[in-house]
C-alpha cells in the first residue's frame, strides 16, 4: 500500500462491494463504522495536517445530529434532505468559526483544554436545557428522503453514508496538495517560519477549525438520521477521545490513517467483545482492548499506516541476518 | 443565605478544591517535569478508592487498626505501584510524542478498570471512618457539618504544607524545580534525571492514591469515579499553568469555589461553570495564572 490512490481505490471499492455479500449486521456495523471515519478525517484535517490538537470534535458531530432532529418538521412531513443537511453542516461551521476565533490565541495543551471547554459548555447545554431534551435525548421520527433516495432502507443508507464518506476523503486529500493544504502543512512543521515567510498563519488555522468542524457536523448528522436517535453522549469528551484514539492509532498525518483508525479501532471492540471468540471473558473486553492499544503503542509508533513499510523493514532486515549467518555456516 | 448555610458552603468549598489540589499536584508535577500527559492520573483516584474499600478487610485482620492502617498500606503499595509503572511503560514514552502518550495512557485506563471490575467488581461501595471522626459539628440549631470532611481537609492542608516544604526547602525540591524549567540543564549538571522521573512520578501517583482513599467515605466508592475526576484536575492543571504547584492549589481552590456555589445558586448551569471560567481564564492569560 505504499500508493494512496491503491489504498483508496481498494478500500471504497471493498466497502461498496460489502452490501452485495455481508448480511445486514454487518452493513450496519459498518455503515457506522463508516461516520465514525468520517469524523475521524475531519479530525485528521486539524491534528495530523495543521498540527492542532483539537479535543472537542465531538461537540460539532453532536450540533449536527441535533440539529437533524430538531430542524426537521414538527408536523411529520418529510424533511428534505439536503436542505436539512446544509443547515446541519452550516451550525456546525458557525459554532466552530466561533470556537476556533477564540480558542486559537492559545497553543499546545492549552488549546487542547480550551477546545475541550467549549465542547463541554456544548454538551451541558443540550443535557441541562429543554432544548435537547436532557440525558434521554430526541427521537427522529420521520427520515429525510431526496427523489428515489429513501434512508428507511439500509442499504440506501449505507450507500448514502458510503458516498458522504468518499466525498469527504476526496475533497480533503485534494485540498491538502492545493495551496492552501500545503499552508496548512508548513504551519504544522513550523509555525514561526511559516509567520517570517509572510504568511498571516492565523485565518489558515481558523479556516481549518471551521472546515473541520462543518465536516464533524456532517458526520453527527449521518449519525442520527441512520438511528433515529440523539443523546448527550453524542457530544461528550469520551467520543472526542476515542476519535482521537483512532487517527493516532491509524498514524497521523495521513488521510487514510484515519480510514484505518476508525475501522482497526471499531472492529477490534467487535472482536473483543464478541462471546464466540473470548467466550466468558468477552464482557472484559475493556481489557483487551486496552492491552492491544499499548501493546500499538510499543510496536506501531507510526501507527497502522507505517506498518507494511516497518514490517518490510524487519523482513529485510532479518532476511540480510539470516542470510549472513547461512553464509558463516557455509564457510565453516 | 443564611450565615450557617454559607459557611457550610465555604468549608465544602475548601474540601473539595484542596481534593482537587491533590490529585492535580501529581498531573502537574508529571506533566511539568516529565512531559507526560498522563490520562490514566484519575485512574490512580480510583485505585486508591478502591484499595480503601478492598484493602480494610485484610489489612485490619493483619495489622489491627482499621482505617489508618489502610491509608498507611495503600501509601506503600502506591509508591511501588508508580514506581514500576514508570519503569514498564511510562519511562518508554519520554522521546515519543505527545500524542502517543495519550494513546498509551488511555490503554492504561481501559485496563485499569476493568482489573478493577475483575478484581472488585462494579457495585458501588461505602467505606466507614473511625468512630471519633463520625460525628457532627453543631453549626446553629439546625445545621451540622461532619467532622471527617474537616479532618479531610485539615489532612490536605498539612500535605500541601508538606510539599510546599519539600519544594522550597530540600535538596529533592530544588531538582524538581530544576528539572520542570530546564531538563536538559539538569542532566547536564549530572543529576540522575531517570532516578528523578521515578520519584516524581512515585509522588505524583501516591498523591493521587492517598486523595482517593480520604475521599472513598464522602464521595463512596464507585466505577467511572477516575474518569470524572480527570478531566477537572486537567482543567485545574491548565489555569494554574501547567508544572505549577502554586498555580494548581489556586486553580484548585477557585474551581471548588465556583463549582461548590455554582451547585447552591445557579443549579441549572452548574456544570458548564467550571469550564466557563477555564475559556475566560485562558483566553485572558494563554499559559495559566502561573506560567512565566
Amino acid at each position: 500500500m505504499r500508493h494512496p490512490t491503491t489504498f483508496a481505490l481498494v478500500f471504497f471499492g471493498l466497502l461498496a462491494l460489502l452490501p452485495f455479500v455481508a448480511g445486514s449486521y454487518a452493513v450496519d456495523l459498518v455503515a457506522k463504522i463508516m461516520i465514525y471515519a468520517l469524523l475521524a478525517l475531519s479530525l485528521e484535517l486539524l491534528v495530523g495536517s495543521t498540527g492542532l490538537v483539537c479535543f472537542g470534535q465531538a461537540a460539532f458531530f453532536g450540533i449536527g445530529a441535533y440539529a437533524a432532529v430538531l430542524l426537521s418538521p414538527t408536523d411529520g412531513s418529510t424533511p428534505s434532505l439536503w436542505l436539512s443537511l446544509l443547515s446541519a453542516i452550516v451550525l456546525a461551521a458557525v459554532y466552530a468559526l466561533a470556537v476556533g476565533a477564540l480558542s486559537l490565541r492559545t497553543q499546545g495543551v492549552y488549546f487542547i483544554m480550551v477546545t475541550l471547554a467549549f465542547s463541554q459548555m456544548a454538551y451541558y447545554v443540550v443535557h441541562d436545557t429543554p432544548l435537547g431534551g436532557g440525558t434521554d435525548g430526541i427521537y427522529l421520527y420521520v427520515k429525510p428522503a431526496w427523489g428515489w433516495l429513501d434512508l428507511d432502507k439500509s442499504e440506501h443508507m449505507y450507500g448514502f453514508i458510503w458516498l458522504s464518506l468518499l466525498v469527504g476523503f476526496l475533497f480533503l486529500s485534494q485540498m491538502l496538495r492545493a495551496p492552501f493544504g500545503r499552508a496548512l502543512s508548513g504551519i504544522r512543521v513550523n509555525e514561526q517560519r511559516m509567520k517570517a515567510t509572510g504568511f498571516s498563519v492565523y485565518p489558515y488555522k481558523l479556516a481549518a477549525f471551521t472546515l473541520s468542524g462543518a465536516m464533524s457536523g456532517w458526520a453527527g448528522y449521518l449519525f442520527a438520521i441512520k438511528d433515529g436517535f440523539v443523546n448527550p453522549e453524542l457530544l461528550s469528551w469520551h467520543l472526542s477521545g476515542s476519535v482521537l484514539v483512532m487517527i493516532i492509532l491509524g498514524g497521523l498525518g495521513h488521510m487514510r490513517g484515519a480510514l484505518l483508525g476508525a475501522f482497526a479501532f471499531a472492529l477490534l471492540q467487535e472482536l473483543f467483545r464478541a462471546e464466540a471468540v473470548f467466550g466468558s471473558y468477552a464482557k472484559h473486553w475493556h481489557l483487551s482492548l486496552g492491552l492491544a492499544i499499548i501493546a500499538c503503542v510499543a510496536f506501531m509508533p507510526h501507527g497502522l499506516v507505517a506498518l507494511p513499510a516497518q514490517l518490510r523493514e524487519r523482513l529485510s532486515g532479518r532476511g540480510n541476518r539470516k542470510a549472513s549467518v547461512k553464509t558463516s555456516e557455509e564457510q565453516a | 443565605m443564611e450565615f450557617a448555610t454559607f459557611l457550610i458552603q465555604c468549608l465544602n468549598a475548601l474540601q473539595y478544591g484542596l481534593l482537587l489540589f491533590l490529585v492535580a499536584s501529581g498531573l502537574t508535577l508529571i506533566f511539568g517535569i516529565m512531559g507526560v500527559i498522563n490520562l490514566a492520573h484519575g485512574s490512580f483516584y480510583m485505585i486508591g478508592a478502591y484499595m480503601a474499600y478492598a484493602l480494610a478487610p485484610a489489612v485490619s485482620t493483619i495489622f489491627g487498626g482499621e482505617f489508618f492502617s489502610t491509608l498507611a498500606v495503600g501509601l506503600v503499595l502506591s509508591v511501588i505501584l508508580g514506581y514500576v509503572l514508570e519503569w514498564a511503560f511510562f519511562s518508554y514514552l519520554y522521546e515519543r510524542e505527545h500524542l502517543q502518550q495519550v494513546l498509551m495512557t488511555y490503554g492504561l485506563i481501559l485496563v485499569f478498570e476493568e482489573l478493577r471490575s475483575i478484581l472488585v467488581g462494579d457495585d458501588v461501595h461505602g467505606v466507614t471512618v473511625p468512630e471519633w471522626l463520625n460525628g457532627a459539628l453543631m453549626l446553629n440549631e439546625v445545621m451540622t457539618y461532619p467532622v471527617y470532611r474537616l479532618f479531610m481537609s485539615g489532612v490536605c492542608l498539612l500535605l500541601a504544607a508538606g510539599m510546599w516544604f519539600v519544594f522550597t526547602r530540600t535538596r529533592l525540591g530544588m531538582m524538581i524545580r530544576a528539572g520542570t524549567s530546564n531538563r536538559e540543564m539538569v542532566q547536564s549538571l549530572g543529576i540522575d534525571i531517570t532516578l528523578l522521573y521515578r520519584i516524581v512520578f512515585a509522588m505524583g501517583v501516591a498523591l493521587a492514591v492517598f486523595a482517593g482513599m480520604i475521599a472513598a467515605p464522602v464521595s463512596s466508592v464507585y466505577p467511572g469515579m477516575g474518569n470524572s475526576v480527570l478531566i477537572i484536575c486537567f482543567v485545574v492543571v491548565v489555569i494554574g499553568g501547567i508544572g505549577s504547584i502554586k498555580g494548581a492549589l489556586l486553580a484548585a481552590l477557585l474551581i471548588g469555589l465556583v463549582d461548590t456555589f455554582g451547585k447552591v445558586l445557579l443549579p441549572q448551569a452548574a456544570g458548564v461553570l467550571v469550564y466557563v471560567l477555564m475559556a475566560l481564564i485562558l483566553l485572558w492569560r494563554p499559559n495559566g495564572l502561573f506560567k512565566d
